[in-house]
């Protein structure tokens, strides 16, 4: 296995490939040995009406732009535009995800605030400002990659990129002519001329990222990289020694038996004496009479009472009671079937005594002490005051 | 870029053309040879600490921090002090790409290349560090805002927070400000090798940069706002960094001089790391005419204001817990000089604010035996601070029945030791596989580079 990867880059590495060239002309090149011949013949290039020629030194060259008349004012803007976005995307994202999508409560400070979100807000701004920079000057700008451009691989490249400086005139220029352009390099003192041809690879293959294999690897490997992304997310960083620990720790599990404690329940009960929040003892258990007599819905009859209520009656009263009070729940005959709420007794009952039969129960219905809270309790009153009303309207009720 | 930079004059042969020629030879030979002796010493040792680093690291992750010496309530200690001392490192590569940049200080060419690759692999040793410290490293995910199950994002209101995107940021566009720098160099690297297995590396690396003039103007407007945004952006790493602490009510940390204190803090440690280890770099890859004592002098000078401004910021602190007139904060200052760390805090001060005093001397700025150890004594004295500053607060705050020491534990000190071995690999292999000097940024400010006319532009918008 080894020896064939070795083997694989042995003959890789002695494998010729370099290209013959076709005889189709790219450009004609020239090579100058000093900065200021460059200048003065980009200057005279330039001069002359070229538009499609370029110079190419080791290391930036001072003023050559201007000597070559170019200017190239974008790299600027396109990173303004990075960093305005980045700047924006960050305020939407905090604005968004703190305040919109899931308000949490943190310390009781306001979902979403200024000063706090200065340090990301800045930070996303320099982000974004340096990628645009980078991918506009490389790949908008400047078109790179371009590995296997008809210039690359020549003596021209491997001089102007450690000690001299040249310059090339491309053959789809308005203007070139190969004659002249040579003579003009030769007038200029250039050191050394060379026409520059295309490589066979230059004229088929345009853009390889569209070949079939290509793709087709970009895909496989998308695939590979999403399955195993799953995997580890998923399976082995929560089932797998040690990342299940924290899962698998000794623990009591609710409604499970314990032996450590007296009753071997795993569940804990309240302390004696004490009293949850919202639960208050009910005082007239038992006593349906003081509870009628005595009760009245401290609760004001408001839209949100009544949704809520409605919430309520829904979630803890509908089984058996159904949607509508008719006493036709989804529990159908697996419980004694309810009566009506809209019969003439319940119609005509205090609100106390409704509240009373949910405090305490009635009969086979238990107890919703332990599981309302007393103001749900009542805003449920509410809500089957509405029902009632509803299913013996009368002809005032209707509206005008 | 420059006319006159002077040390360049040492530069052999600088008149002749042949030079350009010389200086591809210079600096590619480190990568065009087979490692010498001394490279795999070097690197034997390294990689012999992290493996040592790798061992800690098994155990923590396999039985939990519980490893660590950390307690209650000392809940934060060699991790954070780790992760704040090799941010702080990353700090001077940024300088000197950057600020030194910005400024127009053409002696930064020599060795910016070296210190933002130490940015680099110092940010990546810092990154392990708040990571593992979480307990539940695979999880690290939970730190980004992805979406997720539960519906849940993160909380944008927590200096930790604001950690994770600082120093992100911080990496990328330090990874991509060295990422262009060295396209045009890698070229260079393609045309010389007649190796093909590297020539494709190279071609790759390279993104076929033909070194056009088109290119290189945009190109160098790029360099130039990449170094303008890096700047503020390296304030605001280590200010945020502080405000890890600064935001929290612990007495010692809740001051509002931390953001300065630490970039200061952060520069002056950075210096030192890169004054460390280019004094035995350029010996050991015969830089010495690219890497100059010249360059030395001037870093140790820098070396010197830093030292003064945290000098400053010591003071200051306490000057500030006297006059706050709040019990706690005083408390706080007098245990660190005084209290059971004493030891650590006289550590910091002598190797941070004393010892850099003999940096006056010109004498000691161009020694080079001196300067080493002036600097080694910064990293420690650097370590130090931020130890003393996580430790000591935590270890006595409100609360006098809570009070504990911290011992670190063999795990901790594998951990710290493991650290240096990742950095230094890193650093080791870079040294092998890419120029340790801008090439194309050399070639520039040698004598002569730069033309001396400048002829009457032509054509389509040529003045602005
Ligand atoms: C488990 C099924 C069940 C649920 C849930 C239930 N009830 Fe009942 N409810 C009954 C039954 C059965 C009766 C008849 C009891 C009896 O025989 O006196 C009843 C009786 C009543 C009565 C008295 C009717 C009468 O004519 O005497 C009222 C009022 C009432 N329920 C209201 C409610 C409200 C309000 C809720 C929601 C909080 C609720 N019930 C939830 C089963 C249920």
């Amino acid at each position: 296995m080894i020896k064939k990867i070795v083997n694989f880059f042995r003959e890789y590495n002695s494998r010729n490939d370099e290209e013959r060239r076709t005889d189709r002309l790219y450009a004609v090149s020239a090579i100058f040995d000093t900065p200021n011949e460059i200048m003065a013949a980009a200057s005279e290039v330039s001069g002359r009406g070229y538009k499609k020629f370029d110079a190419y030194t080791p290391y930036p060259v001072h003023r050559l732009d201007q000597a070559m008349g170019i200017k190239y004012p974008l790299v600027g803007p396109i990173a303004f535009t990075g960093g305005i976005t980045g700047l924006f995307l960050a305020l939407l994202m905090m604005w968004w995800m703190g305040s919109k999508d899931y308000p949490n409560i943190i310390g009781g400070k306001p979902f979403f605030s200024l000063p706090p979100s200065i340090p990301i807000t800045f930070e996303g701004t320099i982000l974004l400002t340096g990628f645009a920079t980078v991918v506009g000057m490389l790949i908008l700008l400047n078109k790179l990659p371009k590995i296997n451009s008809p210039i690359s691989d020549t003596e021209f490249m491997k001089r102007v990129s450690s000690d001299k400086f040249g310059i090339v005139i491309a053959a789809d220029d308005r203007m070139f002519s190969e004659t002249q352009v040579t003579e003009l390099f030769r007038s200029l003192g250039a050191s050394r001329i060379e026409n520059i041809y295309y490589k066979p690879s230059n004229l088929t293959d345009k853009t390889p990222i569209f070949n079939r294999k290509f793709i087709m690897t970009l895909i496989g490997v998308a695939a590979i990289a999403a399955i195993v992304t799953y995997f580890t997310l998923n399976i082995v960083l929560y089932q797998v020694v040690p990342f299940d620990w924290m899962w698998k720790q000794a623990r009591i599990n609710a409604q499970s038996e314990s032996l450590f404690f007296a009753n071997k329940s795993g569940m804990r009960e309240p302390v004696a004496g004490t009293v949850a929040r919202g639960f208050m003892p009910y005082e007239y258990k038992g006593l349906p009479d003081s509870a009628v007599r005595l009760l009245a819905n401290p609760l004001p009859v408001s839209k949100n009472v009544i949704e809520k209520g409605q919430e309520k009656y829904n979630i803890y009263c509908s089984p058996c009671h159904g949607y509508f009070g008719d006493g036709d729940g989804r529990l159908n005959d697996q419980f004694p079937k309810p009566p009506s709420l809209h019969n003439s007794k319940v119609l005509n009952w205090k609100d106390g005594n409704i509240y009373h039969v949910i405090t305490n129960g009635q009969n086979v219905m238990p107890s919703y002490e332990g599981q309302i809270s007393r103001d749900d309790r009542w805003a449920i009153v509410h809500y089957v005051r509405v029902l009632q009303r509803a299913k013996n309207a009368k002809d005032q009720d209707l509206p005008k | 870029m420059s006319y006159d930079a002077t040390y360049t004059r040492e530069l052999p042969l600088v008149t002749s053309r042949a030079d350009f020629k010389e200086i591809d030879q210079v600096l590619a030979h480190p990568t065009e040879t087979k490692p010498t002796k001394g490279w795999w010493i070097a690197f034997g040792i390294s990689f012999t600490a992290l493996m040592i680093g790798a061992l800690a690291l098994t155990n923590t992750l396999y039985f939990g921090i519980g490893e660590w010496g950390n307690n209650q309530p000392v809940g934060w200690a060699f991790d954070i002090v780790n992760f704040v001392f090799w941010i702080g490192i990353g700090h001077a590569g940024t300088l000197i790409s950057a600020i030194l940049f910005l400024f127009r200080q053409r002696w930064r060419t020599g060795i910016a290349r070296f210190a933002e690759a130490m940015t680099i692999f110092a940010v990546m040793t810092a990154g392990i560090f708040p990571i593992i410290h979480t307990g539940r490293p695979w999880l690290a995910g939970y730190l980004l805002p992805l979406p997720n199950q539960n519906g849940v994002w993160v909380n944008f209101l927590s200096p930790l927070l604001w950690d994770v995107f600082a120093v992100s940021t911080y990496f990328t566009v330090s990874l991509l400000f060295w990422g262009i720098g060295l396209v045009p160099d890698f070229a260079v690297l393609r045309n010389r090798t007649t190796n093909k297995i590297k020539k494709t590396i190279y071609s790759v690396a390279s993104l076929g940069w033909t070194f056009s003039n088109r290119n290189w103007s945009n190109y160098e407007r790029a360099y130039l706002i990449l170094a303008g945004i890096s700047t503020p952006l390296v304030l605001s790493v280590h200010s945020i960094v502080s405000f890890d602490f600064a935001v929290s009510i612990i007495p010692g940390w809740h001051t509002t001089i931390f953001p300065p204190y630490f970039v200061a803090g952060a520069i002056f440690s950075g210096f030192g790391m890169v004054s460390t280890v280019l004094i035995i770099v350029r010996k050991v890859f015969d830089l010495e005419h690219i890497i100059t004592i010249n360059h030395l002098e001037k870093m140790n000078k820098i070396l010197l204001a830093t030292g003064m401004m945290v000098g400053y910021a010591y003071g200051m602190e306490f000057f500030i817990a006297w006059y706050s007139g709040n019990t706690f904060e005083q408390f706080a200052f007098i245990n660190r000089v005084f209290g059971p760390y004493a030891w650590a805090y006289w550590t910091m001060v002598s190797c941070n604010v004393f010892f850099p005093q003999l940096f006056w001397f010109k004498k000691v700025r161009t020694s080079i035996p001196i300067t080493m150890v002036l600097v080694i004594l910064v990293n420690v004295g650097m370590w130090f601070e931020r130890f003393v500053i996580v430790v000591t607060s935590l270890h006595r705050d409100f609360l006098p029945s809570s009070w504990a020491m911290y011992i670190p534990t063999i795990t901790d000190f594998g951990l710290l030791l493991g650290s240096f071995g990742f950095f230094f690999t890193f650093l080791l292999l870079f040294i092998k596989t890419m120029p340790l000097v801008s090439i194309a940024e050399i070639k520039a400010v040698v004598e002569g580079a730069q033309p001396s006319i400048h002829p009457e532009p032509h054509g389509e918008g040529g003045h602005k």
